[in-house]
Order: C-alpha cells, then sequence, then structure tokens
C-alpha cells in the first residue's frame, strides 16, 4: 500500500502525519524534538506508520469478524503492551548508555592517578544507577498496566521522571551526590535518543504483545494472530514525502520537498474543517496568523517577529517557575473567578510580575487566567495586523489544547470581531504536518510542478526523502 | 514553472564594471575629506533625503553624509561595537541606530568608511523632510563639534502635492538663510551660474539613472531594483550628483545593463549571474545593512527578482518625470527636497506602490518594516492593506533594523520570505 507523509518538525515536538493517495489519514505520530532532527523525524515517522498499521490491524480484526466493543478493547490493550515493549526495548537501550557513561567516569578518575577514595564514590555510583535500571525495569508493568495514567509520551519523560525520582531517593539514603547522578542520565538520554528508529521493531513488539494477548481470546485466538500477522506484514510503501516546520531547513529531504510551516498550516487547517478562512497558530516559539481562501491557500498572513514573547515557551518557563506541569496550568486557570491583569508578554518579566504578585497574596489560578489572557491579547494583535478574523476561525498549535488559552481566545475574538464560529481539532497539533502530507500528496499525483524544479543555489542534500522509513 | 539558475558560485562577491567605478569614486571623496585639514577644503554634513549636492558643490564644500557613513560602517561589520559605545554613552536601545552608529564611530576616531580619518564638519546642513531624529542628530553633533548649523525646512507633502508656495517657502530659506550660511562657512561667493552648470549635469545623470530603474519592466529583468539598485543610487544621492564623475559613472551604468538588457541577461548577485526569475518583487523600505549580502541571498536563492523599490527614491522621486532644472536653479532644488519619498504622503505612497506592482508586472509587494525608521515604518501596515488590496497581489511583512545586528533575526526573516515567496506560487498554482 502506498501512502504519503508530511512531517512537522516543530521547535517542541516533530509531527509526523501519514496519508493515503486520496489523502485520507491513515496515522499520525509525534516525538520531543531533540538535537539529532534526523532521528526525531524518523521516530515521529516511525511512530505515525505504527498508528496505520494499527489501523490496519483494525481492519483486519472486523474482517476476522470481531465486533466493535471486542475490536476497540482488543486494540486498547495491543496498544498498551506494544508501548511496554517498545519502553522496555528503550530501557535496555538507556541501561547500555548509562554503563558507559559510568565507566567513562570512572576511567577519566582512573587517569587522573590512584585514588582510593574516588575509585570507591565511582563504583558506588555505578551500583546506584544499575539499582535504578532494574527498579524501573521492574516497574515497567505498572507504568504500562490498564487504566494508569502517564504524563507523557517520550520516553525522554517518561523514563527520566522515573529514573529522577528513584535517584533522589538512592542520593539521600546512600549519601551520594544526587548531581552525578542526574548527570549520568542527562548523557545517556542523548545517547538513546540519538539512535535512529529500528523499522522492525513495530513487527517485534506487536506481535510480542499480541501473543500474550490472544491467548486470552479463546475460540478467536488464532485468527485473530493471524490478522495481526498481516496487518504487520503487508507493506507500507512511501510514495511522497513533504517537510515542514521551524527545523525544516534541517530536515532530511530535499528542498523541492520542503514547505513553510504557514502555507502547510493553511492547508491542513482547510482540510480539518473547509469553511476556515482564519488560522492562528500558538507553537512552542512562534505564533502564526494566517488568512486562507476556500481551497486553502494562504492570502496573507503574520508571524511574531523580533522576539518570541507570548508563545507556547512562555507558558513552559511558567510551569516551571510555578512548580506546574505544562498540563495543568489551563485548567487551574480556568479555575479563576477574577483573572490578574498581567502586562509583560516577555518570558522573564512575565515570571518577575508572577512572582510579585504571589506575594502580594493573588490567587495562583487568577494570575495564570491574566498570563493566558496576556498570550492570547499578543496573538490578537498579530491576528488584526494579519488582515483580522473574517468568518470561521480555527485555532491550531500546541497552546489550541490549553483550555485557559481557548477561553480567552473566545472571549476576545467575540469582543472584537463578534460571532464567529471557532473550530479546535482534538489532532490540531498535526495541523501542519497534515498540511504537509496533502502536499506530499499532491506531489505523488504529479499535481504540484513546483517541487520538480531543479534547486536555485542550494547544492543538493545528501540524504533521501524520506529516509525514515 | 521556470527556475533561476546562478553560475558556479565565485568566493568574492561579484561586482559590475560600474560598482568597481563607483568604490574607486568613493574612494577619491574619502581622500579629498582626509585632506582637508591641509588643503584647507571645506567639508559639509548634511543628509541624503532631499540632500543639496548641488548648491555644496558650487561652494567647492565636500558633502559627508552621516548616514550613509553608518550604513557602511554596518557592512564593515563595525556597527555592532559603535553601537554599543554610543548606548554606554547614554543613548538607548530604542534610539535610531544610525545616530548611534555615527556617534560610535565619532567617539572611535571618527575614521570613515574607506579606512581614512573624516574632518571635523565646517557647517551642519539640515535639509528636514520630516524625519525629526534627523534633528536630534545634529543637536548632538553640534554639541560634539560647536559647529554652526543651518536648517533648512522642507514642508510636509499632506496634500499629495507641493504646493507653489510650499516651494517659495524652502526657496526663501535658501536665499535667506542656507546661501548666507553657506557663504560664511567657506568664505565663497554665490555663484549662480555654476550651479546652473552643476544642474545641468545632474538632470544627465537622472536620466540615466532613471532609464537604468525602469529596464526593470522587461522580463527577465535586468537588474535588481533593490539590492543592487542601492549601489546604483549611491552617487546620486551621496556627494557626486552634480559632477562629471556622475554622468560618467551613470552613462557606463547605463551601458552595462543596455548589455545585459540585450543579452536577456537577468542581475549580477554577489553570489553570481542570476539567469532566470521565478518572482517579481516590489520591496517598500530599507535594507538591513549588517547582514546585506545575506539577507539578499535569501531572494537570489529563490530566484526572487526585485523590480521596483522605494528606498532607491529615498533622495530623491525621479520617475515621475522630475529632473533638475538648471533654468530654474533655487526652485528646482526646493521641488527636489520636496518631492523625497519620506517627505511624501501615505496616500501618495500607495498609488505608487501601486503603480510599480503594476507597472513593473510583480507578484507582490513586501515590506521590511525596520525598527530604527519611524519615517518609512509608520503606517506600513495600512500601505500593505491597501495595495494588497487594489492590486489583487499577495503583500509580505518582514521585520529588521538598518544597522544593529541585534535585530537581524536571519531564521525568522529567511522563514517568512521563504513563505511570501511560497504564497505566491501557491497563488500562481490555484493551489498546487
Amino acid at each position: 500500500m502506498k501512502y504519503c507523509v508530511g512531517i512537522d518538525l516543530g521547535s517542541t515536538t516533530t509531527k509526523a502525519v501519514v496519508v493515503d493517495l486520496d489523502g485520507l489519514v491513515l496515522g499520525r505520530g509525534i516525538t520531543n524534538s531533540r538535537s539529532n532532527y534526523d532521528v526525531a523525524c524518523q521516530v515521529a515517522l516511525a511512530e505515525a506508520l505504527n498508528s496505520t498499521r494499527f489501523g490496519r490491524i483494525a481492519g483486519e480484526l472486523e474482517r476476522e469478524g470481531a465486533g466493535s466493543a471486542e475490536r476497540t478493547q482488543l486494540l486498547a490493550a495491543l496498544e498498551q503492551g506494544f508501548r511496554e515493549q517498545q519502553y522496555r526495548a528503550q530501557l535496555a537501550l538507556l541501561d547500555a548508555a548509562l554503563r558507559r557513561a559510568v565507566s567513562e567516569r570512572g576511567e577519566a578518575h582512573q587517569a587522573a592517578g590512584p585514588d582510593a577514595e574516588k575509585l570507591a564514590a565511582s563504583d558506588a555510583l555505578g551500583a546506584a544507577v544499575q539499582s535504578i535500571l532494574e527498579r524501573m525495569t521492574r516497574e515497567a508493568g505498572e507504568l504500562f498496566a490498564p487504566g494508569s495514567k502517564r504524563k507523557s509520551d517520550f520516553f525522554r519523560d517518561l523514563a527520566g521522571s522515573r529514573y529522577l525520582a528513584i535517584a533522589e531517593g538512592l542520593a539521600k539514603k546512600k549519601k551520594l551526590p544526587f548531581d552525578a547522578l542526574a548527570g549520568f542520565y542527562d548523557k545517556a538520554i542523548l545517547e538513546v535518543e540519538a539512535e535512529p528508529a529500528d523499522p522492525t521493531a513495530f513487527g517485534r513488539h506487536a506481535l510480542a504483545a499480541a501473543r500474550t494477548l490472544v491467548a486470552s481470546q479463546g475460540a478467536h485466538a488464532e485468527s485473530f494472530r493471524q490478522a495481526i500477522e498481516r496487518a504487520v506484514e503487508s507493506p507500507l510503501e512511501e510514495a511522497a514525502s513533504v517537510g515542514t516546520g521551524y527545523g525544516r531547513a534541517r530536515l532530511p529531504f530535499p528542498r523541492e520537498r520542503i514547505r513553510s510551516e504557514i502555507l502547510c498550516h493553511g492547508l491542513g487547517a482547510h482540510a480539518m474543517f473547509p469553511g476556515t478562512r482564519t488560522v492562528l497558530d500558538i507553537g512552542g516559539q512562534d505564533t502564526k496568523a494566517i488568512q486562507v481562501d476556500d481551497k486553502g491557500i494562504v492570502t496573507s498572513f503574520q508571524m511574531n517577529d523580533r522576539c518570541a514573547a507570548g508563545c507556547g515557551r512562555y507558558l513552559g518557563y511558567i510551569a516551571d517557575e510555578m512548580n506546574l506541569g505544562l498540563h495543568e496550568l489551563g485548567p487551574m486557570a480556568c479555575e479563576s473567578k477574577r483573572a490578574v491583569r498581567i502586562n509583560s508578554t516577555c518570558t522573564v518579566f512575565a515570571g518577575a510580575e508572577l512572582r510579585e504578585r504571589l506575594s502580594l497574596g493573588e490567587k495562583r489560578e487568577d494570575i495564570l487566567a491574566g498570563l493566558h489572557r496576556a498570550i492570547v491579547l499578543r496573538a490578537m494583535s498579530l491576528l488584526a495586523r494579519s488582515g483580522g478574523v473574517k468568518s470561521e476561525f480555527t485555532f491550531t498549535g500546541g497552546v489550541a489544547k490549553n483550555p485557559a488559552a481557548v477561553d480567552a481566545l473566545k472571549g476576545l475574538v467575540k469582543e472584537n470581531y463578534g460571532e464567529v464560529a471557532l473550530n479546535i481539532s482534538p489532532d490540531s497539533i498535526y495541523t501542519g504536518a497534515l498540511g504537509a502530507a496533502l502536499f506530499a500528496q499532491r506531489l505523488a499525483h504529479g499535481e504540484d510542478q513546483s517541487g520538480l524544479d531543479e534547486a536555485v543555489l542550494a547544492k543538493p542534500k545528501k540524504a533521501k526523502a524520506g529516509s525514515g522509513a | 514553472m521556470s527556475t533561476t539558475t546562478l553560475k558556479p558560485t565565485p568566493p568574492a562577491a561579484c561586482k559590475d564594471r560600474s560598482q568597481e567605478r563607483q568604490k574607486e569614486m568613493i574612494a577619491a571623496h574619502f581622500q579629498r575629506l582626509a585632506r582637508a585639514p591641509e588643503t584647507g577644503q571645506k567639508n559639509v554634513y548634511t543628509f541624503v533625503p532631499g540632500n543639496l549636492t548641488e548648491l555644496l558643490l558650487a561652494f567647492d564644500a565636500l558633502p559627508v553624509l552621516p548616514e550613509i557613513n553608518a550604513l557602511q560602517s554596518a557592512m564593515r561589520g563595525k556597527s555592532r561595537e559603535y553601537i554599543a559605545l554610543a548606548e554606554k554613552l547614554g543613548h538607548s536601545e530604542d534610539v535610531c541606530s544610525y545616530v548611534k552608529c555615527d556617534v560610535g564611530m565619532l567617539r572611535s576616531g571618527n575614521v570613515g568608511p574607506t579606512g581614512e580619518r573624516l574632518p571635523r564638519p565646517d557647517l551642519l546642513l539640515l535639509s528636514y523632510t520630516g524625519c525629526f531624529t534627523f534633528m536630534k542628530w545634529f543637536e548632538i553633533l553640534r554639541q560634539e563639534y560647536g559647529t554652526p548649523t543651518v536648517m533648512l525646512h522642507v514642508p510636509y507633502q499632506g496634500g499629495g502635492k507641493p504646493t507653489i508656495e510650499m516651494r517659495d517657502y524652502v526657496v526663501a530659506q535658501l536665499k535667506k538663510k542656507v546661501i548666507p550660511a553657506l557663504e560664511k562657512a567657506t568664505g565663497k561667493q554665490y555663484d549662480e551660474d555654476r550651479l546652473k552648470e552643476l544642474l545641468a549635469r545632474s538632470a544627465k545623470a537622472e536620466e540615466d539613472l532613471t532609464w537604468v530603474l525602469s529596464t526593470a519592466k522587461h522580463k527577465p529583468s535586468p537588474i535588481d531594483a533593490y539590492f543592487g539598485a542601492v549601489y546604483y543610487v549611491g552617487p546620486i544621492f551621496s556627494s557626486f550628483r552634480g559632477t562629471q564623475d556622475a554622468v560618467d559613472y551613470y552613462r557606463m551604468l547605463r551601458e552595462e545593463v543596455a548589455e545585459r538588457l540585450e543579452k536577456g541577461l537577468g542581475p549580477v548577485t554577489p553570489d553570481g549571474q542570476a539567469t532566470k526569475e521565478r518572482y517579481r518583487l516590489v520591496v517598500e523600505g530599507p535594507p538591513n545593512w549588517t547582514s546585506f549580502r545575506e539577507f539578499w541571498q535569501m531572494f537570489a536563492s529563490e530566484g526572487a527578482v526585485v523590480v521596483n523599490s522605494t528606498y532607491t527614491k529615498v533622495g530623491g522621486v525621479y520617475d515621475d518625470g522630475f529632473r533638475h532644472d538648471p533654468d530654474h536653479p533655487l526652485e528646482t532644488l526646493a521641488n527636489y527636497c520636496l518631492g523625497c519619498y519620506t517627505n511624501l504622503d501615505l496616500p501618495t505612497r500607495v498609488d505608487k506602490l501601486v503603480g510599480y506592482v503594476q507597472d513593473y508586472e510583480a507578484d507582490g509587494l513586501l515590506i521590511n518594516s525596520v525598527k530604527s525608521c519611524d519615517s518609512f515604518s509608520a503606517g506600513q501596515l495600512a500601505i500593505l492593506r491597501a495595495v494588497e488590496e487594489r492590486t489583487g497581489k499577495p503583500g509580505g511583512f518582514i521585520e529588521s533594523d538598518l544597522v544593529d545586528p541585534r535585530f537581524f533575526s536571519a531564521a525568522n526573516i529567511k522563514n517568512r520570505v521563504e513563505s511570501f515567496l511560497q504564497m505566491i506560487e501557491q497563488k500562481r498554482g490555484g493551489g498546487a
């Protein structure tokens, strides 16, 4: 089966969307953008293909006569098993990387001269790291047990929060330097994240998960196992790929396969909500106000400039300042009855303003509501500059997931432009990648000839298109 | 869609013969300035918009243009340290970066763009064409040097056209204030016949420059009317208008461009000869000087050629037929000052830009809004909307600064330029 893929390499996350030759979405994948962009793209694509294959498994199960509820339950269990397998495989990589980090430190100490005290300390740290890893491996099942809640789906966050929590306890108990233990993780996780995605991993993990799963399915076990096998083994062939996003110049794509994120967000939003005429995208480090026509073609746009104040990172910083998770900010702000007026959208000044307000005894939720309003006010200015809100309006980007930002935006749009339909898709974070995938689909059909132009000044890039497949 | 292909990239910037010639002219000018303390030749500091070069030359005075020095400092990579020094002296981050660059250069020994020391001014001549900062700038220089100052007040063209009263008001000031100040500073008598000779040469050079700029109507355009043309307007807006040097330079430039036109060649960019054009743009606003080559590359590498720009009208506007008229020397100087681009009201600027987009068959208008210059930037978004509406062509908006490198975010600007060009492409292709 042929597919087209769009990859959106953002400052915080990298997203991939896989569509079929008719533009129908088959799968979506997301990962944290790491220091290695190539790998981030590969991982996002691998995840999108995994989700495509889960879709195919669902289809195969249906053919085998599994009912809707049964399918949902089976798929959920399968995915959970798959995620656990995947997590365990990455833990093994982390283990190896940590061992290397520990032994490198030991070698460095040895090179500095014989010092029995330091060597003993080094051994103690090595033993501590091993016991942390063992405990993490033991707990892996629990992390993915039915009904468990994970704060993130990225290995870096999942493993990091466990590692650091266990390390902290251990450091206190055994009087070991926590900084050294944390340092090992920081070094090792970079190695794990630079590890290229393994294209055979899905088959391996899914089949392993399927084996434990189908054993409980009684009479259907064999036919379900075969269905899963068929879905795993049916080939997926990339027809075209397009890259976009902040890091697009570094994507492993030839330049004619690269589209501006502005065009991709416009087209993606149009595909999700065809009536859209205005798109607001608030991402990690930029805010874009885009006007599109009835075909999703961008007619005008404005972006924040000179300074990224009031973007997603601002909320990340505030979350850190308040010692909260990023996803906790919005719900807490929604509890506010009286938003505090915050003037500064400068991330650093807002932090200062926040501390001052707290010291004055203002409630956290009221301050947070004010902060959300402040970033949306900045977005409103960009919207006005791009031509305002004409009719149907779509909000995209990571910040669109934040209910307080959405509330503030709804209020301000109504105040400034009257009643306007406001769309927010649960998949809004994939808007840019979807647009890119649809550009790829056009390339596959030969509709977009501009991509066939030879480059003007740039030397051809070595990497092949869609090397993440 | 056609592609732009540039021939193999040479390591050093590609230059036209005319550009080499201009470099020699500039070197000679700065040498004259450096030797002025010995030769006794007088010099007058003044600004580009609405400059009175012929009048200064009629008194044998050498013009010094601080904003040109500032942009040259930026192109030589010196503006960062000069601005830092000016800020240390108490100038805020928000002050025009030309001013700070000039103040920093002054305090660093007043070494000009060619590496030679600039003389102290014998007179500060402010031709006030709407830039309030220019006035403050000369106040700073007056304080620094204790030099006599004379101000020519040029009324704003709020109604879109200069009136006879405005012209007479400027002429009266020339007679009563500016000429006496020049006589006093140089010790020479005003010689109208001399001025007329200079003005006749100005008109010749202006004719050739206007012809060169109008060649961008051809497809492909043989010139880049922004990045390339900032060099073309150098001599005419700085110290050379009225000289035989300028007449010769513009004749040479004209021949050079005529040759490219005949051969169907595109502009010469620092990275090679562009042979095909993918996008034709009109640009409003001054360029960024600190990353000038990189900025140009963002366009050249995409096959984007600028076919007309307003910045190349900043010293004076010729495309509506104005030429210096030797038969009415003071009146023509007055009309020149009144007509410079930053002295035009917003509706006139919109009309001009609409005309540029239409007459030069441009694909869109791009505005580079610079932090330093409110004379340019105020009202630019309104201009953008109006031009979009009247031409049906897309508009793009980028932000940078003149000579403060801290306000040139290459990644952000490139992102926008590319998005703008792809937007044009998408519109042309009907959605592909």
